[in-house]
């Protein structure tokens, strides 16, 4: 996966809370074999409407968010299945980043191994970036940070391990290959 | 120290530990579908990778399969999804119960049936619905196809060990309350996102006397209030299912087995993150009215109005799911008309499930404004319930009866419900078009669903069964 640092770009305000994975990718769009170009489809149902027409009341289809690589939504974000084709169409759609005040566990962790950083911030600062209108920041995984063009500064946790995942952009199957000793001791183990 | 299950069983599967870094663990069960599967194969043939162990994945066809005409799926790309599982379980070795197999049918009600899930097992699905199997005493959770692929090529994954919660459910379920009650008020109690980060530990009286059946209900919907996994500890229940059963051992081993899936049931004493309780006796028979698993009521309310909720965010919330579901505040839920009834899924879809919506059904009439489908869980809870003939009490009150899958559940094959339409329906989730685009879930139990499809609207089942006695 592509290592992740340094993100600026205009937030997309998505100012819904449990957004779940239904709503993310319908099922309609899950049959196909690929992980590639689930993007078209990302939140299909609230970006067009029966007849494919844009519904231009959906934030995703308001031309100043077009460029935007970040994401903001409200609590529990992900919530439901654990189709990593959400994950999938957020990246191929152009986010690299979603801040939400938490995160559904099994999306969080679709995130992590796709190359999109999920941050947790405060419900009190999610709200104050929902609020906003065309606002850009600029992410620094290292750092931990996020800062507005304002100046204001958000700090953020993040475990040091999925950080440093994140930054190399770690395949982590080569990792635990490594491992390989244990593997077969433990299966020895339970054997005996 | 007295420990929980959940410790007990985390503890036995850390093949490394190491500060600073979550736990590998080890997978003793991979189980496979054909929509989340496909690119974790071609991910092992792009890195020249196998699948480690074979012998601990079983596969299955379940969400893209028709429910009739099972010869000719005319949907291409479904079609190249389930023979891709085909090939792929073929190339690597992989057991799998196809379209065609005696064995078919949805992923979480095959792995109990054949005795391949059991206590003490660390189990994987690229499916959140993988929980279920948490009622058997084993940490069962849901991963995505990153994980799938990762489990297929090492046989572990790397987990931070979670929190552990305790939801405990005193007392006693009263006349017409099902197992799929407690996990809808559980949910509608205390939200959708409660059990976000956590394992939960289901305990109580009420558990206690569940069957094996009813208590897959309650872990399988784990997931709708965040929790990945749910489970509750083994008992003689639990060792009473497995007996006999295809992968269970036999004989001595057997006996040494239970005994040993006795000892993990959490120690006297162990203490939990958090727990919370719910009373048995103050749950009604419940139904959902929004578009979420946690705005849900019991059948005796109404719909409830936009001040009931105090936060902003949650206000909005309610107005949205009203205007999709095209309901009232204030208005009566057993009000609620329907023009389609799914008896069927994960959650309810297994030969008692079947057994409960039939003694309701049987000797009445589907209303003429309803078309209701019952979708048997797997090919053997099809067959032993026309063994019982429970195919014909459906059929004859004018119920469809069908192969076995998802179906309706997600309305990825053929089984839609259409834009406006209304459904009572026994699956877990009633998100914005889950049941197909435009369509609106109403969650509950067998029982209520099927008195729904003789009513035409949502009854509750007290009255229904008194004035039908
Ligand atoms: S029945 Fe529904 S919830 Fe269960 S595995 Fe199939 S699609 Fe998922």
């Amino acid at each position: 996966m592509e290592p992740i640092n340094k993100i600026k770009s205009v937030i997309t305000p998505l100012n819904q809370k449990n957004v779940d994975t239904d709503q993310i990718i319908s099922k309609e769009f899950l049959k196909r074999i690929e992980r590639t170009g689930f993007g078209q489809y990302l939140f299909y149902h609230w970006r067009f409407d029966a007849e494919g027409n844009p519904l231009c009341d959906f934030i995703l289809n308001d031309k100043r968010y077009k460029q935007s690589t970040i994401l903001v939504a409200h609590e529990n974000f992900g919530c439901g299945s654990s189709r990593e084709h959400a994950p999938w169409s957020i990246l191929d759609y152009g986010f690299r980043v979603v801040i939400a005040p938490s995160f559904a566990d099994i999306f969080y962790n679709n995130c992590m191994k796709n190359g999109i950083l999920p941050i947790k911030l405060e419900i009190g600062e999610v709200e104050t970036l929902l609020q906003k209108e065309v606002y850009s920041v600029e992410v620094n995984l290292e750092d931990q940070t996020l800062t507005g063009t304002d100046g204001v500064v958000y700090s953020f946790e993040i475990d040091p391990y999925q950080k440093k995942m994140l930054l190399n952009g770690w395949d982590e199957i080569s990792l635990t290959i490594q491992y390989e000793e244990q593997i077969s001791a433990y299966e020895q183990k339970v054997k005996a | 120290m007295a420990k929980t299950i959940i410790e007990k069983i985390w503890e036995q599967h850390i093949v490394h530990e190491e500060a600073g870094k979550p736990d590998l663990l080890y997978i003793d069960l991979h189980l496979l579908h054909e929509v989340t599967s496909p690119q974790a194969f071609e991910g092992l043939r792009l890195n020249n990778r196998k699948v480690r162990r074979p012998d601990l994945c079983y596969a299955t066809m379940d969400h893209n399969v028709p429910t009739r005409n099972r010869e000719q799926i005319k949907d291409l790309i479904a079609r190249k999804q389930i023979n891709t599982l085909q090939e792929n379980c073929e190339e690597f070795g992989i057991p799998l119960a196809n379209m065609d197999h005696p064995d078919q049918g949805i992923v979480h009600i095959i792995g109990p049936e054949l005795g391949l899930t059991q206590p003490g097992k660390t189990i994987v699905c690229g499916d959140s619905h993988t929980s279920t199997h948490g009622a058997f005493g084993a940490i069962a959770f849901g991963i995505g196809t990153s994980e799938v692929e990762h489990v297929l090529s090492t046989q572990t994954l790397w987990q931070a060990k979670p929190k552990t919660m305790e939801i405990k459910v005193t007392g006693k379920l009263g006349f017409g309350v099902a197992a799929k009650d407690i996990i809808l008020a559980i949910i509608s109690k205390f939200g959708i996102d409660m059990g976000t980060g956590y394992i939960v530990e289901y305990t109580g009286e009420a558990i206690r006397n569940l069957t094996m059946e009813e208590r897959m209900t309650i872990c399988n919907m784990s997931i709708e209030a965040g929790a990945r996994a749910g489970l509750i500890s083994p008992d003689k229940t639990t060792v009473n299912f497995l007996k006999g059963r295809e992968h269970v051992p036999t004989g001595e081993a057997f006996e040494k087995e239970a005994a040993r899936w006795l000892a993990l049931a959490t120690d006297e004493g162990a203490t939990y993150d958090k727990t919370v309780e719910i009373s048995a006796d103050e749950i009604e028979p419940f139904v959902t009215w929004g578009t979420n698993p946690s705005m849900g009521s019991g059948i005796t309310n109404q719909v409830p109005f936009k001040q009931d909720f105090s936060e902003a965010s949650d206000q909005q919330a309610h107005e949205k799911a009203l205007a999709y579901m095209g309901l009232e505040e204030g208005m009566a839920l057993t009000d609620i008309e329907i023009q389609h009834v799914f008896i069927g899924s994960c959650t309810n879809a297994r030969l008692s499930d079947l057994r409960t919506a039939a003694s309701v059904v049987e000797g009445n009439k589907v209303h003429p404004t309803v078309q209701a489908i019952v979708v048997p869980g797997s090919q053997t809870v099809k067959k032993q319930a026309e063994e019982e003939g429970l195919d014909k009490i459906f059929l004859d009150a004018g119920f469809e009866w069908r192969e076995s899958g998802c179906s309706m559940c997600l309305a990825m094959n053929d089984d839609v419900v259409p834009a406006g339409e209304r459904c009572a329906s026994t699956s877990n989730r009633n998100f914005e078009g889950r049941q197909g685009a435009g369509s609106r879930t109403h969650l509950m139990s067998p029982a209520m669903a099927a008195a729904a499809a003789i009513e035409g609207h949502l009854v509750d089942i007290r009255t229904f069964q008194l004035v039908n006695a």
